[in-house]
């Protein structure tokens, strides 16, 4: 449960120096591009605050997310769980399980009412009632309703969460929908990825501890800090992309250059994330880097967009059926006009060779 | 569906189809049109009809001498938006892979900042064409609505495109719907309006250069 003593009291206990903590706020407030002042301000903002207390449910979901926060190389698990907020409620982490566990999410609610932060990963199907994801026995639906009603933010984390993801995509036979769609007015931040980038998470999470608010966040709820530039703006290949070099196939010469991935589907530059300039496993790489395109991940609707290994500047559809059909039509209205002009032509040639009709003369 | 996957979807199939449709219906209509004979016996020394077609489609690439000096500009200038429309449509990666995704056909790109110089040259040009059309006294009289369509929605993929690439006024998957719904706009209006002339020149200076060759003139 949340602790009333000050982070930062907390943190001296437990032998963090003064010069580590700052290392770590200066750490986050660059990742979040935020100025240099901010650091200080990050570093008091936090030792001020006190453990956030954090409900985090779990839906229509594959884990991944929790997976990518807990395998974040910095900050790690340690630091932002247990010293930054209290992980009241999380289906993978916690000891207790069964009635123990919503009794501990019912209890973290009642002591922080109106205080504690929902964190959300996975959607939400609401078709037939919502039977096909139940906890304890409640729909998705009617837990979020309840946990969300007294929260003072809302974090979906994960694409599923923010945008409905692979359960909502066509045909979506469980009717999932994204958590935006179900929280009302309540402050929503959306962090999409699949998995989303831990930096994101942690980040986000810090800097509502430090500085009280919600980061700024663009027209998808998503923060600017880490979602504000597409992948293709920062992607290391853009040169061979301007220059007209593209990898052809997955093996080819090309592909071997480390060529530009953008015939192969490559999703870039229209995708907004931070996995170009921050990548993954502690910077190690991000998957253009070990040669696959984007897929377009943090975007609503990436799994119905025409196919991951479908370029970007081609159509959507198969267009050769109606393209044929549209040709045959073509041809035969022309054909058509070109009768109706002979018609009109034999029959004018018709007229002009006839003779001419015997008109009565005046005396008759 | 957002922006995009309009553009990408329902948008581009729908325009494919009208352009097809039109397209097609307009070259059959007008290849099957009854073709008037010419009884006469051709004039001694006259080139074989393909020839005498070819000889004034040509021909006709460029002004008789007599009128260079008054046509020089717009002749200079049709051809720089021409060649740079045809750098920008056939030369850019991107487009090659919309046309390889429809017909089969590929062939190498050319870098994306001498596509990008060509377009911007290509927007300039198709500019000075309109100038051009609104303050000569004769064109402006000549010109109507549908010229003024055909030119707005021949510059629009050219603008628009340029705006892509170079992240210009919005977000880039905005700028590139728009960019696609600016092409889809052109193929639809194209087998209806004087873009036609695309395919339709090589006929009609051919028609004409069979009928005037038969009489041993060099049209």
């Amino acid at each position: 449960m949340s602790q009333a003593r000050l982070l930062g009291e907390v943190l001296r206990e437990r032998g963090v120096s003064r010069r580590a903590f700052l290392k770590y706020a200066g750490y986050m407030a660059s990742l979040m591009a935020l100025p240099p002042s901010a650091a200080g301000a990050m570093a008091e903002g936090l030792a001020k605050a006190r453990r956030q207390a954090v409900i985090w449910l779990s839906f229509q979901e594959c884990t991944g997310c929790i997976e990518s926060l807990t395998r974040s190389f910095s900050p790690s698990l340690e630091d932002l769980i247990f010293d930054f907020i209290s992980l009241d409620y999380q289906h993978a982490l916690q000891a207790a399980s069964g009635e123990a566990a919503e009794e501990a999410r019912r209890q973290s609610m009642r002591e922080n009412k109106g205080k504690y932060i929902v964190i959300v990963d996975g959607s939400v199907p609401m078709g037939d009632g919502g039977v096909y994801s139940t906890v304890a026995g409640h729909t998705n639906q009617a837990i979020l309703a309840e946990t969300i009603a007294d929260a003072a933010a809302v974090v979906a984390v994960g694409t599923c969460a923010a945008f409905g993801g692979l359960p909502e995509a066509d045909p979506n036979p469980t009717g999932a929908v994204p958590i935006s769609q179900l929280v009302g007015d309540k402050p929503l931040i959306n962090i999409p990825g699949c998995p989303p980038m831990p930096q994101a998470m942690a980040g986000t999470l810090l800097h509502i501890l430090s500085f009280g608010k919600l980061p700024e966040l663009d027209h998808l709820h998503r923060p600017r800090a880490f979602f504000g530039e597409n992948i293709h703006d920062r992607c290391y290949r853009r040169p061979f992309y301007e220059r007209g070099l593209f990898a052809k196939a997955f093996d080819d010469e090309g592909a071997r250059e480390g060529w530009c991935l953008y015939e192969l589907g490559c999703k870039g530059p229209v995708t907004y994330n931070a996995c170009a300039s921050l990548k993954w496993n502690g910077g190690v790489s991000f998957p253009i880097q070990s040669g696959h395109g984007c897929i377009g991940c943090s975007e609503p609707r990436f799994w119905d967009r025409g196919g991951l290994y479908r370029a970007l500047p081609t159509g959507t559809s198969d267009v050769r059926k109606v393209i044929g059909i549209a040709a045959v039509a073509g041809v035969a209205l022309g054909a058509g006009a070109a009768a109706l002009a002979r018609r009109r032509s034999a029959a004018t040639r018709d007229a002009a060779a006839a003779p001419p009709a015997k008109t009565p003369s005046p005396q008759e | 569906m957002d922006l995009l996957d309009f553009a990408r979807g329902p948008a581009l199939t729908f325009a494919g189809a009208v352009f097809v449709l039109g397209t097609l219906w307009r070259l059959s209509g007008v290849l099957l049109l009854p073709r008037l004979r010419d009884l006469s016996p051709p004039r001694e020394g006259a080139p074989a009809p393909w020839r005498g077609a070819l000889g004034t489609v040509l021909r006709r690439m460029w002004p008789r001498r007599e009128f260079l000096d008054r046509t020089m500009f717009s002749t200079v200038n049709s051809y720089v938006f021409h060649i740079g429309l045809a750098v920008t449509v056939f030369g850019l990666a991107p487009h090659i892979l919309f046309i390889r995704n429809f017909s089969g056909l590929s062939w190498p790109a050319l870098p994306s900042n001498v596509v990008f110089a060509v377009g911007v040259i290509t927007l300039v040009s198709l500019f000075a064409a309109l100038a051009r059309r609104l303050t000569h006294p004769v064109l402006k009289l000549l010109s109507h609505t549908g010229d003024y369509l055909s030119w707005a929605l021949t510059t629009l993929p050219v603008l628009t495109g340029l705006l892509a690439t170079a992240h210009l006024g919005a977000r880039y998957e905005t700028l590139l719907a728009l960019h696609i719904l600016s092409i889809a706009a052109f193929l639809i209006w194209f087998p209806f309006g004087k873009l036609m002339h695309a395919f339709l020149f090589v006929f009609s200076r051919g028609a004409t250069g069979v009928r005037f060759s038969h009489r041993g003139v060099k049209a």
